[in-house]
């Protein structure tokens, strides 16, 4: 490939052109990067907000359709300028399945558009069995809030990721790849990696790398669009690539507040970004010089864990409240609904309490914050919703059609006749399949940035 | 599993002390923004981007925001909570560990996207035009 590993650079420009791909992007989005001289593009597929489902059944959030769109404008995009394109945590968790379907698509589009690239795929997946030699080692450390790790837990998730540093990254792309499809990746490391290969430093690259995680999020238009930024000796500039958009002072300098819990101190695999000296400058009105970033290097190098674990499977039901008399007295009603849901499954289904579980939520009154909610008042309609959890579908759908003639019929403790609720489907039972729980919050020791991570290398066609 | 027991919506009590009752002003009112969010899976974050200098010193005042304040609203042990007061984007961050772990059955927001309303309610004196 001629985009160069051997030139010395005075600067490297980094393309961010969304916060996730299949969020998608404008066109003119691409066109402004490449004709400021981007020198590589990133972009994050993935992410662990949305919950553990994805990563637990190793699903991805976005649709084909909408990852094949982006990708369909970023290959062209790559292979026009003959610049390096950069996919992290592909299919929204970035299990081994998650970069293949990513990978595929890819694959499909570039065959299509008759673009020949050579592609690299870095997986992520952990063994169980390997990560218990570690944990016996003494080589796994809990992150707060969680404890210890046992092996039981280990051997109970159905996917286990690491998420990789830069190091896989530079690999891949120093091995020849124009294309990298990474599996769990820390969203910083996919914008560092090509920086860090060209030399730049290492407190303003993993700092731009921060800014541009989310693309347009740190501009003062978080839905116009990418960013580009320019990583030099000193440190970096930013700017929106919407021609409207502005980055300022005050819109860089909150994105490092953004979905962390440390806003001047972010944990990679090799050590730890520092801000609290950072300085945001305008150079004009949108676009902001920031230097004074720091990077310290850590004595050991650790790979975070994500890990996921079947928690059971759930049923939903849910009916809908608008007469006033019982919107009037919803607290009590609700209590009682709980202890007779209680009470007819034991007596039906002879279940004790400890074989299932349900959440009752009153969408309209306290559904969101629950306990927490600060307002009070008699709402005008509530949507009753009605959450079973069981170790099989079939226990946890049979609770929920022994609550049905409740969730239909349920007077208040002061009624006394019976009312009838609105439900809005026929059947009332909403079978929600497998769920998922994160259940890890841990590093391990890395014995190298790369070894626990696996790189294979495609041919261009 | 046992048998989910919900609290009934209890009326949480205010912070304001009745002193600056007649005054006062919720601090969501006095800002540009609060917003909260998950920072991974096992960690809430929340921040008030107050409007100027002005609000900003009244969010960052310990008596009106602080970890036992937080510890209040959310019903967390004050011990868990960080508070980031920063001056220079008028902006006051609060994380705390997720008392409901994402996605299990009692979780009812996913991306604690909405728990930033009881913070925002929280009163404070009107500042001085």
């Amino acid at each position: 490939m001629s985009t160069t590993h051997d030139r010395p650079a005075d600067s490297v420009r980094v393309f961010a052109p969304t916060g996730m791909l299949g969020a998608g992007f404008a066109e003119s989005t691409v066109e402004r990067a490449l004709a400021l001289g981007a020198d590589v593009i990133s972009v994050d597929g993935g992410s662990t907000d949305s919950g553990p489902a994805y990563l637990g059944a190793s699903k991805p959030k976005t649709t084909a359709a909408a990852v094949a769109r982006d990708l369909r404008s970023l290959l062209k995009a790559a292979a026009r300028a003959d610049i390096p394109l950069i996919v992290g945590s592909c299919g929204t968790s970035g299990t081994d399945s998650g970069v293949d379907w990513v990978a595929g698509l890819a694959a499909q589009v570039m065959a299509e558009e008759g673009l020949d690239l050579r592609v690299a795929r870095i997986y992520s997946e952990q063994s169980a069995v390997d990560l218990k030699e570690h944990l016996s080692a003494g080589r796994i450390h809990p992150l707060p809030p969680l404890g210890q790790l046992t092996a039981e837990t280990l051997q109970s998730c159905t996917h286990i990721v690491g998420a990789m540093g830069h190091e896989p990254i530079v690999e891949a792309l120093q091995s020849g790849a124009q294309v990298v499809f990474a599996g769990r990746a820390t969203d910083t490391a996919i914008a560092a990696a090509y920086p860090l290969i060209k030399g730049m430093p290492a407190g303003p690259t993993w700092h731009m790398a921060k800014i541009v995680e989310c693309g347009g999020q740190c501009t003062t238009n978080p839905r116009a669009g990418g960013v580009l930024a320019t990583v030099d000796a000193q440190g970096f500039e930013i700017e929106p690539l919407d021609t409207d958009a502005a980055c300022t002072p005050t819109s860089v300098a909150a994105h490092m507040l953004y979905e962390t819990v440390n806003p001047f101190r972010m944990r990679e695999p090799d050590g730890e970004l520092d801000v609290s000296d950072a300085t945001y400058v305008a150079l004009d009105d949108r676009r902001v010089r920031v230097e004074g970033s720091r990077f310290h290097v850590a004595e050991q190098h650790t790979i975070k864990l994500e890990g996921a674990r079947l928690s059971g499977y759930e049923t939903i039901s849910f009916s809908a409240i608008r007469d006033p008399l019982v919107l009037g007295d919803l607290g009590r009603w609700s209590a009682l609904m709980r202890t007779i849901i209680t009470e007819r499954v034991g007596q039906t289904l002879g279940l004790s309490t400890d074989e299932y579980a349900f959440d009752l939520r009153l969408y309209g009154h306290n559904a969101v914050l629950d306990e927490l909610e600060p307002e009070t008042g008699p709402p005008r309609e509530v949507a009753v919703m009605l959450l079973v959890s069981a170790a099989d579908q079939a226990t946890a759908t049979a609770v929920a059609k022994v609550a049905n003639p409740l969730m239909l019929h349920l007077p208040t403790p002061d009624m006394d006749y019976l009312p009838s609720f609105a439900f809005a489907t026929s059947p009332a039972e909403i079978e929600r399949g497998a769920a998922y729980e994160f259940v890890l919050n841990h590093v391990v020791e890395s014995p190298t940035p790369t070894s626990l991570f696996r790189i294979e290398m495609g041919e261009t066609r | 599993m046992s048998e989910t027991t919900v609290p009934e919506a209890a009326a949480v009590e205010t912070v304001a002390p009745d002193s600056v009752a007649p005054e006062s002003v919720a601090l969501g009112e006095l800002a540009l923004e609060v917003r909260s969010k998950n920072a991974g899976p096992f960690w809430v974050t929340m921040e008030l981007f107050m409007r100027d200098a002005a609000s900003y010193r009244l969010a960052a005042d310990e008596a009106y925001v602080s970890e036992q304040v937080i510890a209040h609203l959310y019903r967390v042990d004050a011990d868990d909570v960080q508070i980031f007061r920063i001056p220079s984007l008028n902006v006051v961050k609060i994380s705390f560990p997720r008392p409901i772990s994402q996605g299990s059955l009692r979780d009812r927001d996913m991306h604690a996207g909405q728990h930033h309303v009881p913070l925002a309610l929280v009163r404070v004196p009107r500042p001085e035009a």
